[in-house]
């Protein structure tokens, strides 16, 4: 414990706290994990796709072209060389002659914020309810009890009636898309909490009995920096897997609304709304249901696989430093 | 300390009357039906400058009486002075006052850091939630403290996984120390650890204490190491003080009858003399703490109980200038009664219940496991 080996001892001496940066340490574990590299690199390129797509792709998403309505995927003609397709729509269109690349990223915009923002608030709330009925006992009973009220009640109906109530409400207020976005934010965010509070109550039982936590008692820390140093930190990873989930369950919920027509208004497109739209033709246009079907799955997946990563380079005991 | 002698310093702490009641709850309105007495009844003082050993067998209620000492419990009854400040039923603002004053080393060191800090960031938490000193004076203070325990000034950056038990101990010690407190309470800080390492760490925690004036309360099971480092020793038994003596006197001359079936359970290192050791099996259980019997907590397995005991319960009493015996045997007479030098003392009455043997006769490697040991196949061997 002693070594006198003095050359090192005198750098380490200079620099002892950080010898290596934090985060750089956790970048060095999650690279090390190649499935959320992947994850990132997805998540980088179809965020990218949303954001400035459209402005490259320069096609309006809500432009109606009647005459080349129902043109197939470019593709199409690899295998149906009589297929109506056109370079000029290289995803096709639809049954209004909408473009459906256009569709694609528009609709992603929507969903990718609908499904963080909403994720953020759930995972922000289970988190404040979980972690304050697990450390004062006497708001357990309470808040648990007010989750499985949350819980018990039919989800559907209750967004239905939050829609009818507030909408008309929201949209004078901050205008017909930005109203509506913020209700079905908040909408999928007040009623998908309570996993995730059920989940960080039950390991923040089990670690205030921990002895480290009882160590800083005795040291005299406060219980909000109680929470916040020793508590947060390790119950990161039930938090991270539930905002993985939660995520996927938000672009879901939101498509589920639009497709009961009370989602975002109907000549605006999103992920969800657009494979609703399409299952009835699904059978002659595969196309249409595919592409965002596909773009929900990874988006999902990748974040998953972010998360699965990022526990892994948060965690000192794994990272090995 | 002188053995016997009247303690020349003023106490640090002052425990009176010390209750830690756990409640149970049961039924379907959770009502309650009924206390854990983990500690009932608790009377000591701790000496400016000295160690004072609280032993005792496994649930007796070590533990929880020095945690409850430090109030890190809200504790049922009594009265707790440190340095001259009640604290029994201060509120948490002013004990976060007095925290810097009182510390605490945790039995088992892996459990009690932090696996998400950094060693660095461990021992700086006192002085974070107490000093207003700038980051640079707080970095070198962390050093200083590592120094002091023996760490390297290069594991600062490490996270405590990344430790052997002794030195994760070691961290411990460092964080307990970082705010220079009068009274820490080591709570078996050694039972975790491996016995090569646990003498490291009791000449350590030996070293600090004349370098910085510490005043211990050291809880343990090992008695040998408790010979070792206490001024005074404490034995308890179900929640109880039984007996309260100078380490000399106390491993010489055992008064209570519980101590001295204790006190005969320790190894012998060599083999001449361990072959005149007698043994005092106690045999039975230890009754729950939930339902002590009436009358004396130890009346249940006390090879020499009487009427009495079985009906009053004894107050602690000094029998002789700093000793405290809590026993029947002593009433009445200031000088004990019957006293035979180390062993078990000639008995008089009737001992159903107890067995000598040979302490050769049983290997157990642990003394923790020989307090609890005395079961049937013992006695028929």
């Amino acid at each position: 414990m002693t070594d006198a080996n003095l050359p090192l001892e005198q750098i380490a001496a200079e620099q002892p706290f950080k010898h290596r940066s934090h985060w750089w340490d956790v970048w060095a574990q999650f690279r090390t994990h190649k499935g959320a590299l992947l994850g990132l690199f997805f998540l980088v390129f179809i965020t990218l796709f949303v954001l400035i797509g459209p402005s490259l792709w320069g096609v309006d998403a809500t432009a109606l072209d009647i005459r080349n309505k129902d043109v197939r995927p470019i593709y199409t003609i690899l295998w149906d060389s009589s297929a109506k397709v056109s370079w000029a729509r290289p995803l096709g269109t639809d049954q209004l002659g909408r473009d459906n690349m256009a569709a694609l990223m528009q609709g992603g915009r929507i969903s990718m914020a609908v499904g963080w923002t909403a994720m953020l608030l759930s995972v922000i709330l289970g988190t404040l309810v979980g972690v304050l009925a697990g450390y004062f006992r006497r708001l357990d009973g309470v808040l648990m009890r007010f989750t499985d009220l949350v819980l018990a009640l039919p989800l559907l109906p209750l967004l239905l009636v939050m829609m009818l109530l507030f909408r008309d409400t929201l949209r004078a207020a901050f205008g017909p898309e930005q109203g509506i976005f913020i209700l079905i934010v908040v909408a999928i965010g007040v009623t998908s909490w309570m996993q995730t509070a059920r989940i960080v109550r039950g390991d923040v039982l089990a670690l205030k009995e921990r002895e480290f936590v009882l160590a800083a008692r005795s040291i005299g820390t406060p219980s909000r920096r109680m929470i916040t140093r020793h508590v947060l930190p390790n119950v990161l990873s039930p938090i991270m897997v539930s905002a993985t989930l939660g995520l996927a369950n938000a672009i879901i919920t939101e498509s589920a609304l639009s497709f009961l027509g009370l989602g975002f208004p109907s000549d605006f497109p999103t992920w969800g709304k657009i494979l609703f739209d399409s299952v009835d033709r699904m059978a002659a246009f595969p196309e249409r249901v595919l592409w965002p079907g596909l773009a929900i799955s990874l988006t999902v997946l990748s974040v998953n696989y972010i998360g699965d990563g990022l526990r892994d380079a948060l965690d000192p005991r794994i990272r090995g430093t | 300390m002188a053995d016997g002698g009247a303690p020349p310093k003023a106490p640090l702490v002052e425990v009176r009357g010390l209750k830690m009641h756990f409640p149970i709850r049961s039924g379907l309105l959770r009502r309650q039906t009924g206390a854990v007495k983990a500690v009932d009844g608790v009377d000591f003082d701790v000496i400016e400058g000295e160690t004072l050993g609280l032993v005792g067998e496994s649930g007796c209620g070590k533990s929880t009486c020095g945690r409850a000492v430090l109030r890190l419990y809200d504790i049922t009854d009594g009265s707790i002075r440190v340095d001259g400040q009640e604290i029994g039923r201060a509120g948490q603002g002013r004990l976060r006052r007095m925290r810097p004053t009182m510390q605490m080393v945790f039995q088992d060191p892996q459990a009690s850091l932090n696996p998400r800090m950094t060693v660095a960031d461990i021992i700086r938490e006192p002085l974070d939630e107490h000093t207003k000193m700038s980051r640079r004076e707080k970095r070198e203070k962390v050093l200083e403290l590592m120094d002091a325990v023996g760490l390297n000034r290069r594991f600062a950056g490490r996270y405590p996984h990344a430790f052997s038990g002794g030195q994760r101990q070691r961290i411990g010690i460092a964080r307990a120390l970082a705010l220079n407190p009068k009274f820490i309470v080591c709570d078996e800080p050694i039972a975790a650890l491996d016995v090569s390492i646990q003498a490291q760490v009791v000449n350590l925690l030996e070293d600090l204490q004349e370098k910085f004036g510490l005043t211990y309360l050291f809880i343990s099971h090992d008695l040998s190491m408790v010979r070792h480092i206490a001024t005074r020793v404490a034995v308890m038994y179900l929640g109880r003080i039984v007996e309260l003596a100078p380490r000399e006197a106390l491993y010489a001359e055992p008064l209570h009858p519980y101590t001295q079936a204790l006190l005969s359970a320790v190894p012998e290192p060599d083999p001449l003399a361990e072959a005149g050791v007698k043994r005092i099996i106690l045999k039975g259980d230890v009754p729950s703490p939930a339902n002590p019997p009436k009358g004396c907590n130890f009346c249940t397995r006390c090879p020499r109980v009487m009427e009495i005991c079985r009906e009053v319960d004894p107050a602690s009493q000094e029998v002789a200038p700093g000793r405290f015996v809590a026993c029947h045997l002593y009433d009445g007479s200031p000088v004990p009664k019957v006293v035979a030098g180390p062993g078990p003392a000639p008995r008089s009455e009737p001992q159903p219940e107890t067995t000598t043997t040979t302490a050769g006769e049983t290997a157990a490697p642990n003394n923790e496991q020989r307090l609890i040991e005395p079961q049937q196949g013992e006695r028929d061997r």
